[in-house]
């Protein structure tokens, strides 16, 4: 492999791990502070790249739609939370199981009611459509590294609202003893709401900003929540930088894997799971 | 609140009076029903099995596993594998084969995935049943996506005397009843065996068996092998009858299908298992012959149904149908007195 091919494998790798980061964020995010297993959080990676496929062509251009979209997601994350998660806080984690599966069970045939079973294809912006030229034959697409800007400013974002506000700080004590952060007078309820919320919007922004590269079809969220859960599994349950560091991980064996062991490149990523599990059954970083 | 983890043991009178009526009229039915219908049930008796060799996960060791269809996938792949194109096979030596198979799968996964707990143990689960569905769906030599035929059934000739022929409906039928039966007994002996004991011990405490001194590693991974074994007998009886394999069986789906089937007639006692498999598969037909109404085809929207109907059995009765009967019954006696 020379070394134009191999910066273009790994900066694809990159690519798609930090998309990987974006989804298993919010999965882990929901289920270290909420404690809720969601299985529908691919779902909302379908939904996402179904918003970008239908804003953008309503609104003509994808930034306004991605920014219209993730406000939509906002809102049907509130609303997905207010009408049943919070019924499920407390109950056991088969029930949510349970519960998740029949969304998606909803989602998917809504999706069907609503866009048809087609595949579409949502055009890339044309200020971002240039390639950049590493070689005479070879060139790396901006709008991938754009993918990449947008996911690195995200979890930034998503660092420093944990880590440096006053919500980030109720979000950890919440999470630390439910009990006596409400004690201490902060609506739990509400907290709750937004972190379920912001695990939507992260997903259904994922879609949106993938939707481009990866084209938009029925059931792409499935595919996708079983490789958040290789992540999170690997990373560690409710640990965002242990996602962070299994999605790059992730991305980087299933890219490279493609390339170099093409013959049993589907099952790299899961004997790397099972590696990881070997060595430590709670993951690299379990908090 | 705790977990809806309702483990009748002893299954009430009026349970019990019910599953004798279910089992005369299972007896009776190809007499009755037609073809279609004597396949259909069939069908619905397979995945009795299936939820049943899940439950012994679910409902009695407390492991949730969402890629148990892998098990089930794998025996009916070993089958088509088995079946040379142009003439059946012997039934007494593939069955056991194809089992083993998927045994021998669920003791190599199970070695990895019984090290964790809780929702770790679902998710992995999760992810190696994909690993195998990937496995299957990428490669042509295993099928690919289109799946494999298997164009004769096996035969269950001894030295040229034939005792059944699963060619017939009626007697592919009356195999797969004796089997659930079969599956059913020895699993109801197995949860008052020390072993099954010992399972049910690790739901309700494990780290109380640990400190007592079972190994219960080795517990768990045993049951995960005989779940995944029984979970192959009920493919091979899939490939059977249905003559087809196809990847969508081994996927997530159909796993947590068997979960549903499970939930919703109770868990831990396996007359729920078979309860609720057949009301999921009566449910599924339902639900795919509604009428249309107004212009708008309500059975080809089916899988709406299916994930509301869902969605409000966990909110609202998340101990199952047995459960279900189970609450109703002290308070009726309550009211009588």
């Amino acid at each position: 492999m020379d070394f134009p091919t191999f910066l273009i494998q790994l900066l694809n790798s990159v690519q798609y791990g930090l998309l990987l980061f974006m989804l298993a964020a919010g999965l882990t995010l929901i289920f270290g502070i909420i404690g809720v297993v969601n299985l529908a959080h691919g779902s909302f990676y379908m939904l996402g790249a179904y918003l970008a496929y239908s804003l953008s062509s309503l609104l003509g251009s994808l930034a306004v739609a991605i920014a219209c979209g993730a406000v939509l997601s906002v809102i049907f994350g509130l609303a997905l939370e207010w009408l049943l998660f919070r019924h499920f806080y407390e109950r056991d984690h088969l029930d949510q199981v349970l519960l998740t599966f029949g969304l998606i069970y909803i989602f998917e045939e809504m999706r069907s009611i609503l866009w048809g079973d087609d595949v579409h294809s949502v055009p890339i912006p044309d200020v971002l459509a240039a390639s950049i030229p590493l070689t005479d034959t070879l060139s790396y697409p901006v709008y991938r590294l754009v993918i990449s800007g947008v996911c690195v400013a995200l979890a930034i974002g998503l660092y420093l609202l944990i880590s440096k506000t006053r919500l980030g700080m109720k979000i950890r004590a919440g999470a630390f003893n439910r009990d006596m952060t409400e004690a201490l007078g902060v609506n739990i309820k509400l907290i709750h709401a937004i972190v379920f919320a912001l695990g939507v919007a992260l997903a259904s922004v994922a879609g949106m900003i993938a939707a481009p590269v990866s084209s938009v079809y029925p059931n792409m969220g499935s595919q996708v929540l079983i490789m958040c859960f290789v992540v999170v599994v690997i990373g560690g349950i409710g640990s965002v930088r242990g996602a962070l560091i299994a999605a790059l991980l992730v991305g980087l064996v299933d890219t490279f894997g493609k390339v170099l062991l093409p013959h049993i490149s589907g099952m790299l990523v899961y004997m790397l799971m099972a590696a990881v599990l070997l060595w430590k059954p709670q993951g690299l970083f379990k908090q | 609140m705790s977990a809806p983890k309702a483990n009748l043991e002893v299954l009430p009178r009026s349970v019990q009076v019910a599953l004798t009526l279910g089992l005369g009229a299972l007896l009776a039915f190809p007499f009755a029903g037609s073809d279609f219908y004597t396949q259909m049930v069939t069908r619905m008796m397979i995945m009795a099995i299936f939820a049943m060799s899940l439950d012994l996960l679910q409902g009695v060791t407390g492991l949730v596993s969402l890629g148990h269809a892998a098990y089930f996938g794998l025996a009916g792949y070993a089958l088509a594998f088995l079946t040379p194109a142009g003439a059946a096979v012997s039934l007494w030596w593939t069955l056991p084969a194809a089992v083993a198979a998927s045994g021998l799968a669920a003791l190599i996964i199970g070695f990895f995935v019984v090290r964790t707990q809780g929702i770790y143990f679902i998710m992995v689960t999760m992810a190696f049943a994909q690993m195998v569905f990937y496995l299957f769906f990428d490669n042509k030599v295993l099928g690919g996506s289109d799946g494999l035929y298997i164009n004769f059934k096996p035969d269950a000739s001894i030295f040229g005397w034939v005792p059944f022929d699963l060619d017939s409906k009626a007697t592919m039928y009356y195999v797969t009843l004796a089997l659930m039966l079969l599956v059913y007994v020895f699993l109801r002996r197995l949860l008052w065996s020390p072993f099954g004991r010992a399972l049910a011990g690790i739901r309700v405490n494990e780290h109380r068996m640990r400190a007592m001194g079972f190994g219960t590693f080795g517990y768990k991974l045993s049951a995960f092998t005989l779940a995944g074994a029984l979970a192959g007998l009920a493919g091979y009886l899939w490939g059977c009858q249905t003559g087809y394999m196809n990847p969508e069986l081994m996927g997530f789906y159909m796993s947590a299908d068997a979960l549903m089937m499970v939930i919703l007639g109770g868990m831990g006692n396996f007359a729920g298992a078979i309860v609720g498999a057949f009301a999921f598969e009566v449910l599924l037909n339902v639900f795919k012959d509604l009428p249309q109404v107004g212009g708008i085809n309500l059975g080809k929207h089916w899988q709406l149904w299916i994930g509301l109907f869902i969605v409000l059995v966990v909110t609202f009765a998340p101990r199952g149908l047995l459960g279900l009967v189970q609450r109703l019954r002290p308070r009726k006696e309550s009211a009588g007195e």
